[in-house]
């Protein structure tokens, strides 16, 4: 694809250094949903009134599901206070950063050097580093919880089984290496979808530029919703089963 | 064989061979999950959201193989 003109990069462009970080492209736009959030948040949360307004209705109405669906996954009421936050806020934030892909001073508006144009704006998660430090933050919480509720034994002793012969040893190692390995699927999952979208509209457009990006654009709004959906939605189930104490004798189904 | 070409080669298989699997495996998810919907209409919430979990885990091995493809063609 070297000369048809389409300039898909894997990694994201560098914009500048600050104090000697590079600032990537996708680093300004995470910027801008980040700020995008809090103001939307701040507005949204300003004058709670005891006698609610519409608009504070569906906002409760929104908070209260969600946080019913998280209270009942994580069983007690002071387990689902204290993560909902975390849920809710890496589900806003893929969301956010997801749908302002669509945006069209997304992949446009940029520096030119020569013939090439470096975007000022890029995909959030099109970026490896993005999902990865996400995936990170949710794999921390997730061990983190796990040890702090079971206590480091009998958390570890779910994955050193003895006491089940050479199978269990051979489970528990698998289910170390599958907890591991959630790093690499949640920041590759998220990467995968976003990028792989970035790439079909980029050859789309470069195709057939009229009409039949549409419908490729509405998939991937869809996309960016459930991507965000189950983020959230596998962190809360990993911490489930991160807090769950271990089985006895009885070989668990999966 | 030109690098080029072995590139484009490699990603293609990859690609091809790649999200063989995960296709089955989504259509039996969904084959599996219509019919549970259909014995018991009143639990459809709950299998949809099982079912989109689900989506998500085999969908990502798909992404997996896409991602390699793409590593192998443009670096």
């Amino acid at each position: 694809m070297e000369g048809s003109g389409l300039h898909i990069s894997l990694a994201a462009e560098k914009l500048g250094t600050l104090w000697g970080l590079p600032i990537t492209n996708t680093i300004l736009t995470a910027w801008v949903v980040s700020i995008l959030l809090i103001i939307a948040s701040y507005l949204i949360g300003k004058n709670p009134q005891l006698i609610p307004t519409k608009v504070q209705v569906a906002f409760e109405w929104l908070f209260e599901t969600v946080f019913n669906f998280v209270e009942e996954s994580l069983g007690t009421h002071s387990m689902a206070k204290r993560f909902f936050p975390l849920i809710a806020t890496i589900f806003l934030f893929v969301l956010t950063a997801n749908l302002f892909d669509f945006l069209p001073i997304v992949g446009s508006i940029g520096l030119w050097h020569g013939s090439e144009l470096t975007p000022l704006f890029r995909p959030v998660n099109s970026d490896l580093n993005m999902t990865l430090a996400l995936a990170i933050i949710a794999y921390l919480t997730i061990e983190i919880t796990g040890i702090a509720t079971l206590g480091f034994l009998k958390y570890g002793s779910k994955f050193v089984i003895l006491d089940q012969g050479i199978i269990g040893f051979l489970v528990g190692l698998l289910e170390l290496v599958s907890n591991t390995s959630r790093l690499i699927s949640f920041s590759f999952r998220l990467f995968g979808n976003i990028f792989a979208g970035e790439v079909l509209l980029a050859v789309l457009l470069l195709f057939v530029p009229y009409v039949v990006p549409v419908p490729i654009l509405a998939f991937e709004t869809f996309v960016a919703f459930i991507q965000a959906a189950i983020f959230a939605l596998l962190t809360l189930i990993f911490v489930q089963l991160a807090i769950a104490p271990p089985h006895k004798a009885e070989a668990e189904g999966h | 064989m030109d690098p080029v070409v072995a590139k484009t080669l490699g990603m293609a298989l990859v690609v091809g061979l790649g999200v063989i699997g995960p296709g089955v495996g989504l259509g039996l998810i969904f084959s599996k999950a219509l019919e549970a919907i259909g014995r018991n209409p009143e639990a459809s919430g709950k299998i949809q959201t099982t079912m989109f979990v689900g989506v998500a885990f085999t969908e990502a091995l798909a992404i997996f193989a896409l991602v390699i493809g793409f590593i192998i063609k443009f670096t």
